[in-house]
């Protein structure tokens, strides 16, 4: 067993207690209004884990994947089945498990991926999602032969503390994400991460070099996996509160590969830049469509156009930069650090020759 | 026992004919993959596209029937203009894989126009041709096939022999081939590529509209259309993603497959195991066959 945290460097202990501090303390004293916890930063965090899973398959491992909703639905119902039957387990407890059985799932879909790329793993990929949802759907067992289609979710309870208002279930759903994020960034960086790398930007060297394509792509689908059932799990939980086949289906598998392409493929920080984006956007769109037009555009016309952009910016980023917005971020950052550094460089020459 | 055996072959021919209905829209898929091998995974969403506008100018501005067609042929050449333009010729030296997500993106974008320009709600169109069993054939043959099925399947006969045809035979369908071999070669001997693509997409449209009205007529014109036409992608798994003749057969299969084992295994799950039956199929052909029946073998070179 590999030592988990250690490629930790200064400025990235820098950054998690900066993210901590703002995530902690800042944002429950200033946003006080239920609305931003239960529509925008819940949903937020938990499609972002999800997304981050989506990244481990593509972004990192190359692998064409769009099956994450299948797997957030079966982390979902594992949840629920877990909470429902095994209550001994606990909230963190079945929260594992559930990721665990959602990873089990990943595995078994994963595997043709070892004989197919690209658009053929996609068509694989997708019999994951449709045969999830419908299994679900079919099998009374996994729904407890609810009849009405919608269950209400459990509520949430560790160490017998409710935790049922939206601050509680936000504090819940940021320290998974956290937990699951720090794990992320460490396997990204480690050998884990490097043996993806290598079999997505060349299978064949990666194989020759000595990097088991078995090992590896089963263990990016399965890790990838966990993360989504997890993410699915949330999802139904804190933000959805009930259980739907429905919910999961394929149009939110499509989305969360947007965010994971607009957010910027293989990186960490693009799974939460991607799913903002593409969260904060509608709502932005619906702003404007009340407030600048005043209801006078259909509802349906703004989401239609919500679509046309989404795609649009699909397409530009793919033509202009092809590794999303963290990327733009970066490229930003490093513009900036640029500037900074000449201005000082000029400072420190004007300085020595007003001394000379 | 005669008697199951007609009902087995009214299930097995039911499906193949719907069968044909998968393989309209796999070809506008073929065409595209044919000629750049660029997977064009926009194209249920022209389908959906291009059906909802013949609908829209034949019910929201009275257009007839036949005008109303041609327009929407029009409207779809325009887009293979606009997707050549906008969107291909940027990415002519992007790889595959990022050629997919931009189509993607395009499809979301049809999706959206579409929707933005005529509206959410389900659309009835009417071909004059009912879908019902033939009474002829019911009487003579004592199998229930609808006519829309038939004449689903006749379209699709009638569009692969042209195409086929155009493929083979034609100077334009050698310059076609001859791209999908080799776009850098064939462009230095002075074939048009832009003209070839804007052919190749325009094709697809008009096959898209083609396939759309025969859906459309079946189910009604709405967004589910683009979710259908999701099925065309073990369509041609199977039958190999630059083959004429693969996606007809392909399509053929996965009807077959799909509607004999909802109607014989389906009751024993709870049935609807056509959602998925069909990706299933395809990935134990992806197993043993990756290029699909009629494909060419998928070599990689290091």
């Amino acid at each position: 067993m590999k030592p988990v945290f250690m490629t930790y460097t200064k400025k990235d202990l820098i950054n998690l207690a900066v993210c901590m501090f703002l995530s902690v303390l800042i944002i429950p004293s200033f946003i006080t209004t239920e609305y931003w916890y239960t529509s925008i930063l819940i949903p937020w965090l938990c499609l972002a884990l999800a997304t981050i899973g989506q990244q481990i398959v593509m972004g990192y491992t190359g692998q064409l994947a769009l099956g994450a909703a299948g797997f957030m639905a079966a982390g979902a119902f594992a949840m629920f089945n877990l909470i429902l039957r095994v209550p001994d387990l606990g909230f963190v407890g079945s929260l594992i498990v559930s990721g665990l059985i959602a990873a089990a799932f990943g595995i078994l879909f994963g595997l043709p991926s070892l004989k197919v790329r690209g658009i053929y793993l996609m068509v694989a990929t997708l019999a994951s999602q449709f045969f999830i949802i419908w299994m679900i759907d079919k099998f009374g067992w996994f729904k407890n032969y609810d009849s009405s289609g919608i269950i209400t979710a459990q509520d949430i309870v560790i160490l017998g503390k409710p935790f049922t208002t939206p601050l509680a279930m936000y504090f819940v759903c940021l320290a998974v994400t956290t937990v699951l994020t720090l794990l992320a960034m460490n396997m990204a960086r480690g050998s884990t991460g490097r043996n993806w790398m290598a079999v997505r930007d060349m299978d064949i060297a990666a194989e020759s070099m000595g990097v088991s394509l078995l090992r590896t792509k089963v263990q990016a689908f399965a890790i990838s996996a966990f993360y989504c059932g997890v993410a699915g799990a949330l999802f139904a939980f804190c933000y959805l509160k009930s259980l739907e086949p429905v919910a999961f289906d394929i149009k939110l598998s499509f989305k969360i590969l947007f965010m994971c392409i607009l957010g910027g493929l293989g990186t960490i920080n693009g799974a939460f830049i991607g799913a903002a984006f593409i969260l904060l956007f509608p709502v932005l769109l619906n702003a404007i469509g009340n407030n600048v037009f005043h209801g006078a555009i259909d509802a349906t016309i703004i989401s239609s156009i919500e679509q046309v952009i989404f795609g649009g910016l699909m397409i530009i980023f793919m033509i202009y930069e092809p590794l999303g917005m963290a990327k733009l971020w970066e490229n930003l950052k490093q513009k900036l650090s640029l500037k900074l550094q000449s201005s000082n460089v000029k400072n420190l020459k004007s300085s020595l020759s007003k001394k000379s | 026992m005669v008697d199951e055996l007609l009902f087995f072959m009214e299930v097995l021919v039911g499906g193949l004919l719907a069968g044909t209905m998968y393989s309209l829209v796999a070809l506008g898929f073929v065409l595209i993959f044919k000629a750049s091998a660029t997977f064009n995974f926009s194209q249920g969403a022209m389908v959906f596209f291009s059906v909802l506008a013949f609908c829209g100018f034949m019910q929201d501005f009275n257009i007839p029937f036949v005008l109303a067609f041609i327009l929407a042929a029009l409207l779809m050449v325009v887009v293979g203009l606009c997707t050549e333009r906008l969107v291909l010729r940027p990415l002519m030296n992007a790889s595959e894989d990022t050629v997919l997500m931009a189509t993607i993106g395009l499809g979301y974008v049809l999706e959206g126009l579409a929707q933005a320009a005529w509206g959410v709600e389900v659309r009835r169109l009417d071909l004059g041709i009912g879908d019902f069993p033939v009474p002829w054939i019911a009487d003579n043959l004592k199998l229930f096939i609808s006519a829309l099925d038939i004449t689903a399947g006749l379209v699709a006969a009638l569009m692969i022999i042209g195409l086929f045809l155009l493929f083979k035979y034609t100077k334009i369908g050698l310059g076609l081939r001859a791209v999908a071999d080799d776009a850098g070669a064939a462009s230095s001997i002075g074939i048009p590529l832009k003209h070839i693509m804007l052919l190749v997409w325009s094709a697809a449209g008009v096959v898209a509209l083609v396939a759309g009205c025969m859906w459309g007529a079946r189910a009604g014109v709405q967004f589910a259309l683009v979710d259908l036409a999701l099925k065309a992608l073990p369509v041609l798994i199977i039958g190999g993603f630059s083959s004429i003749p693969g996606a007809i057969i392909g399509g053929l299969i996965i009807g077959a497959v799909e509607k004999v084992l909802e109607v014989y295994i389906g009751p024993f799950f709870g049935g609807a195991i056509e959602g998925w039956a069909p990706y299933v199929l395809a990935i134990f052909f992806l197993l043993y066959r990756p290029e699909g029946l009629f494909g060419e073998k998928i070599i990689r070179r290091v």
